[in-house]
């Protein structure tokens, strides 16, 4: 038999969450949901698991204050002090105060592209990808829960589709891949 | 899902559904544009043409042609810039700031002030890239290596944290803009039917498909980059004021300046904010979305900051005499009773006295007087930074080289081209960019919606 998935449409976000939940206590694994808006709640029902994207941005940040500190030190420390009105750069130490604003500017600079190329990558959308919904109603009003039988081989199709039915559910669509 | 007091004012107003909101923004955007849309393009475009001829006039003949002298060496171009970046810092205040607030009210506004933001700051940007007579050695302000030898920017100096703080700015609004934009360009890929619609709005879509784990990430960026980006409005208008306050002109070497500044730019941003979204919810019959409340919780933004204003200006007075410094009390004597004291009392009425009428509830609820006073605030901050610039510089320690400064139509024509080169891009994002954060108003809709909340309150009395 070929693999069979199936697309349980809802047409309210906590009606989803409650379809969601039903399927899960019954041992059913929800492959994904596809909604206009974050549905807020659904990530523990179905096991999605926290984004480490806010550490990442914290990495690029500080590497961002490292960057401009190095850069600074090399260009106008090391490289060519300059003697501005009887006030020479000497040390790194002593001209650190003027350091600060371009320091804290380089360090969002980092922590903002490199969070946000990050996040790009990660959902795969880049100018180009192809659209990966199952509906194009998913982006406007309708809030979808996938259910793969290759997931769940200890229920038939016919089990998952009456149990949706026992949810607030608008259409189930199956569909062989 | 949590429920909202019933005293609460909804946010969108009438029976809508998730598929209405779809819909309302949209439809817009695959029908004709209305008349009043290619009327309006035309006049903003024409006056961006004029001002792009200013430029290349002036880029031919040099700065000579402003009307700047030794004395005064900075007016016009430095008053725009300042202007300009400071309308640029309501729309990053409205996302980040309100986002991290949890205000509701910031959804239906958000999208459109971030563009404004965006617009202004390249409009900013342009100003002190054209006072450098050599607009193709821009690139001249970053620190690159380069065949003059060990020739480095200098860090110790204000205007290049301005460069770094700016390009910042604008760069980190611009992803945190698109970065909300995705999402909704997905649904106008979806929606639309025209097959070359469907195309680009798919390229500028990203693919978005908006399973469970792309909004988990989408709200974790969203929530971080708010948080990021609010210490960053914050820095960049503070880094602005430092162009002045580490100088040492009267006027201009005070402590004041950042918080002073800061709350100046909040200010002038919510003005322009009004006076671009009581048109745009005319024209594109956002009136369910954009609603009075949303007008009103923006005039108290404006109130506040208006009196801080007010506050920062009476402060850095009393100061001037009560530092016992007889060139920074002459300075405010001068602004006030000099050749230049109309712009000192046009500055004072509009930005202290005018915004004090919005303590009526009446007037902040009207939408043809809060009209009438964004256009007065916005006159008022140019006038604003045309005071702290001009009337510092034009008398300083020596009397023998006191001067005036007199505009010539390049100055204006420039300043004025901005405008039209403003609005023509607002235009454009009005007319082919969803106008409100689609999934963000969606989300709220169950919550602040009007009818969800009788429904909700139906419920709640027995």
């Amino acid at each position: 038999m070929a693999n069979t998935v199936i697309y349980a449409v809802y047409e309210d976000p906590e009606q989803l969450k409650d379809g969601a939940r039903k399927l899960v206590s019954n041992g059913i694994k929800v492959k994904d949901t596809w909604s206009p808006f974050p549905i807020h709640g659904i990530d523990p029902i179905i096991g999605v698991t926290r984004t480490r994207l806010a550490i990442a941005s914290f990495m690029f940040g500080i590497t961002g204050t490292c960057l401009a500190v190095l850069g600074m030190w090399y260009m106008n420390i090391f490289d060519w002090p300059m003697n501005i009105g009887g006030k020479p750069s000497q040390a790194l130490y002593k001209n650190f105060p003027a350091f600060v604003p371009v320091m804290f500017e380089f360090t969002v600079f980092c922590a903002a592209h490199g969070m946000s190329i990050t996040y790009l990558i990660r959902n795969k959308t880049l100018p180009g990808m192809p659209a990966r919904n199952p509906d194009p109603r998913s982006t406007d009003d309708k809030f979808i829960i996938e259910v793969r039988t290759a997931d769940n081989h200890g229920h038939s199709t016919e089990a998952i589709t009456s149990l949706l039915r026992t949810t607030p559910v608008f259409e189930i669509n199956e569909r062989q891949y | 899902m949590h429920s909202e007091a019933a005293i609460r004012e909804p946010l969108i107003l009438g029976h809508k559904t998730y598929h209405d909101i779809t819909q309302d923004i949209v439809g817009p955007i695959e029908n004709k544009a209305p008349r009043g849309w290619y009327v309006l393009i035309t006049i903003a475009g024409l006056i961006a043409l004029y001002g792009v001829g200013c430029i290349m006039y002036l880029l031919a003949k040099g700065i000579g042609t402003w009307g700047l002298n030794k004395t005064v060496d900075w007016a016009w171009d430095i008053t725009n810039f300042v202007w300009w970046v400071g309308i640029g810092h309501a729309g990053t205040l409205i996302s980040a700031v309100l986002l991290l607030f949890r205000q509701k009210w910031r959804m239906a506004v958000n999208r459109s002030a971030e563009a404004m933001t965006i617009f202004a700051v390249i409009m900013a940007a342009l100003f002190p890239l054209l006072h450098m007579g050599r607009l193709w050695l821009g690139y001249w302000v970053f620190p690159l290596p380069n065949q003059f030898g060990s020739l480095w920017v200098n860090f110790n100096s204000p205007l290049l944290w301005d460069v770094f703080a700016i390009s910042t700015y604008f760069s980190v609004s611009l992803v945190f803009w698109y970065i909300g934009l995705i999402p909704d360009f997905a649904t106008i890929r979806d929606k639309v039917t025209k097959p070359g619609m469907k195309k680009v709005y798919g390229i500028l879509s990203f693919g978005w498909s908006g399973n469970a784990k792309a909004w988990t990430r989408f709200e974790e960026v969203s929530l971080v980059l708010a948080g990021i980006a609010t210490p960053l409005v914050f820095s960049v208008h503070s880094v602005v004021s430092f162009d002045f306050a580490t100088s040492v002109v009267p006027g201009w070497h005070t402590t004041i300046f950042p918080p002073y500044f800061v709350s100046g730019a909040v200010f002038s941003g919510f003005a322009m904010v009004q006076t671009l979204l009581l048109v745009l919810r005319k024209v594109m019959h956002l009136e369910s979305y954009i609603t009075v409340k949303h007008v009103e919780y923006m005039n108290i933004v404006i109130i506040v900051t208006g009196s801080i204003v007010g506050v920062a200006y009476i402060t850095e007075l009393f100061i001037s005499w009560y530092s016992g410094v007889e060139y920074e009390s002459y300075a405010f004597i001068n602004r006030a009773t000099g050749p230049y004291w109309w712009s000192y009392w046009a500055m004072m009425t509009c930005n202290v006295v005018s915004p004090q009428v919005f303590w009526f509830r009446k007037l902040r609820r009207n939408l043809a007087f809060t009209f009438f006073m964004s256009i007065i605030v916005n006159i008022g901050m140019w006038f604003e930074r045309f005071v702290i610039i001009v009337t510092s510089l034009h008398r300083d320690y020596l009397p023998s080289s006191w001067n005036m400064f007199h505009p010539t139509w390049v100055d204006a024509g420039i300043f004025i081209g901005t405008i039209g080169i403003f609005f023509t891009l607002y235009l454009l994002f009005a007319r082919y960019f969803p106008v409100l954060a689609l999934n963000e108003v969606k989300s709220i809709l169950k919550i602040s919606g009007e009818s969800y909340k009788k429904e909700a309150a139906k419920h709640h009395h027995h």
